[in-house]
């Protein structure tokens, strides 16, 4: 089997509550454009929805936008909530309004990958591209 | 001679010629399409003298941690020469949620002031005197239930309804188009907001019951046009539910009020200004013939477009935001916020919102912008502008009827569809190079000096969950329940809701408690999901 035959599954979505759906949008668009195959939750996702999600759906990684401030928190419960359940080889990345200062230490606690705003579209898909071969 | 470009095009992509003569105005007359300052079409501005007379509102928006934190920024802001308040409530606030519900945890505080109770209500203003200072409130799925908060703060100060002077922005069909912090389905939610509108007509004449919004519209990635059209279209669609309330237009119209965003298009921004009061003038005329000039005139706020910041360079954002702010005072603006430098990091320090305050009071005080009335009427191209917007908006209008109006529109997904299809577009000119972004697209810096950012701790949530804890201890349960038995009955049978409301927050209920009370009688919204 070829590495390049892997199908990629990722979940694309928003954990919290605010509504700025703007970039987690055209992010899905470029993906999907890509060959990708989208699952998009919708807004307002609990974190807890977001892992149940993932599981069910059988995703190689997690893309989420945030944007409220709230990104420390959430993404630590998240990378908690799939260890729990066993699902800790499930990359989780995202985006959004995340301050440089707080990269490090999302980054020590296992969050692969966090996109500055404006990042270049092709980045963002170059980097979820470069996940097939890591399987 | 070669030009830069083998295009030029608004930032909304209508094509822009060389320059600009009396061919472009054919048909167009300085007595139908521009009029006098004041008078129909109000093209020129809702006011004779406009800021000869009194200058634009400065309100800056603001919120952040908890009621008392708030309170101290808005006396900051009072202190340093802002004319009038703006509420920025936190995510929960504006989901209908308690800061003690699951759902809140981590986001109380973050992105606005956390409001649970009539107390946080209380503490939010103590020391402000509601009659003097105007407040606006960006609040819009539990809109009433926090202007019943306000009310009921104003009573126990024994200031007299009549005398409040502010705003709720309550818009929920650019929520469901843009900013996406809905609680229940459109029908019902159109009808509690029909109750605002005749509870302020009654009862608080003052108050703006309503701000139509197309600020976020905008910040979604909408064009100008979509953003003038889907934004006067939904104010159509409001006082059409008034008036088959049962209400005259002549009763509620000269209290709404309008929110547009100012982006980085300088002549394309002016014109959607001076657009947007001729259409809604035209519009109201022909569908509802007031006889009260008022109802004509489309008064409104503006904010600098947050989506133009970034997050490179950040002191470039006071530039940016400079050229907007001038644009919506070249526009006629009645109120203007500028957004601050640090906005694409975090919520504004008190340093950098002060330095966006003082780039009104530059405005007003020193560019000498201000001493005519509409300076850029007459000029072929800013006239050109703006009858290409209000034609734009028009064939937008007709697109939205016959899709059997807003609300159905919206359940179809078309106006989002539109507007994500349009952020797609500038993010591939962008992308292209079609379109630079001084600091990300050109004149990159590698290491950028960063700016200090505020930082709010988690001691904002579990000292709002203690109050909360409290607050359940220290009230009459049964008073409490049976307060919000009454909002229940009186919303099942289509009764005003305003006055249980009231009664509800003095009865200590909170805010999520009221919401899922409500919840249970109109149910949830769920998005058709656009991609």
């Amino acid at each position: 089997m070829t590495v390049a035959a892997t199908p990629l599954r990722i979940l694309i979505g928003k954990v919290g509550l605010d509504g700025h759906d703007r970039g987690v949008k055209l992010v899905a668009r470029a993906l999907r454009d890509a060959g990708i195959e989208i699952i998009y939750t919708g807004l307002h996702q609990s974190p807890e929805q977001i892992v149940t999600t993932a599981i069910q759906e059988d995703v190689q990684a997690i893309g989420l936008s945030i944007h409220s401030g709230a990104h420390n928190s959430l993404f630590l419960r998240i990378l908690g909530l799939l260890r729990e359940q066993g699902a800790g080889d499930i990359v989780l990345f995202g985006g959004g309004i995340i301050p440089d200062e707080d990269v490090p230490r999302l980054k020590a606690a296992g969050v692969q990958r966090l996109f500055r705003p404006a990042t270049p579209m092709h980045d963002i898909v170059e980097f979820v591209n470069g996940l097939r071969t890591e399987r | 001679m070669n030009e830069r470009k083998s295009r030029f095009t608004s930032l909304s992509g209508l094509d822009i010629e060389r320059c600009y003569g009396p061919d472009h105005l054919k048909g167009w007359s300085a007595e139908q399409d521009l009029g006098q300052p004041g008078a129909f079409p109000y093209t020129r501005g809702c006011y004779p003298g406009m800021y000869r007379n009194r200058l634009w509102t400065m309100r800056q928006f603001a919120g952040f941690g908890s009621a008392d934190d708030t309170n101290r920024r808005f006396k900051y802001l009072l202190d340093h020469g802002q004319t009038g308040l703006s509420v920025a409530f936190d995510l929960p606030t504006l989901m209908g949620l308690d800061s003690d519900d699951l759902l809140a945890r981590g986001e109380v505080g973050y992105c606005g002031v956390a409001i649970s109770s009539l107390s946080d209500m209380e503490r939010l203003f103590d020391g402000i005197p509601l009659d003097q200072v105007t407040t606006s409130m960006t609040i819009n799925g539990p809109a009433a239930v926090l202007f019943a908060m306000y009310l009921a703060v104003a009573e126990k100060r024994g200031i007299p309804f009549d005398r409040l002077g502010g705003t709720i922005q309550n818009d929920i069909l650019k929520e469901y188009i843009a900013q996406k912090e809905w609680l229940f389905p459109p029908e019902p939610h159109l009808a509690l907001i029909v109750d605002t509108i005749a509870y302020c007509a009654a009862h608080v004449p003052k108050w703006h019951p309503i701000s139509i919004s197309g600020y976020h519209i905008r910040e979604a990635g909408s064009t100008a046009v979509q953003e003038l059209a889907f934004t006067l279209y939904n104010g159509l669609t409001y006082v059409e539910a008034a008036v088959k309330s049962g209400l005259e237009v002549d009763a509620f119209a000269p209290q709404l009020s309008f929110f547009f965003n100012v982006h980085n298009d300088f002549f394309e921004e002016i014109a959607k200004f001076r657009a947007a009061r001729r259409l809604w003038a035209r519009e109201m005329e022909r569908q509802y013939h007031p006889r009260n000039p008022r109802s004509l005139q489309l008064r409104c706020h503006a904010q600098t477009a947050g989506c133009s910041l970034t997050a490179q360079q950040p002191m470039n954002n006071v530039v940016r935001t400079t050229l907007q702010a001038l644009a919506a005072v070249l526009g006629g603006t009645q109120s203007l916020h500028t957004n601050s430098m640090d906005e694409t990091l975090a919520l504004p320090t008190e340093e950098a919102v002060k330095l966006a305050l003082r780039t009104q009071q530059i405005i007003a005080a020193e560019s000498e912008t201000v001493n005519t009335v509409d300076p850029l009427g007459g000029s072929y191209f800013v006239e050109t502008l703006t009858n290409r917007l209000e034609e734009g908006a028009l064939e937008l209008f007709r697109k939205l009827d016959g899709l059997g109006g807003m609300v159905s529109a919206i359940e179809r997904g078309y106006p989002q569809r539109e507007i994500l299809d349009a952020s797609q577009r500038y993010q591939r000119e962008i992308e292209r190079q079609e379109r630079s972004i001084v600091g990300v697209t050109t004149h990159r810096e590698e290491d950028a000096r960063s700016i200090p950012i505020l930082k709010i701790g988690p001691e904002v949530e579990q000292e709002q969950v203690a109050r909360l804890s409290d607050l359940k201890k220290s009230r009459d349960p049964f008073k409490m329940a049976g307060s919000l038995e009454e909002l229940q009955e009186m919303a099942s049978c289509h009764q005003n809701l305003m006055p249980p409301l009231i009664e509800a927050v003095k009865a200590k209920a909170t805010l999520g408690e009221i919401c899922a009370a409500l919840k249970e009688v109109y149910g949830t919204y769920r998005e058709p999901v656009v991609l």
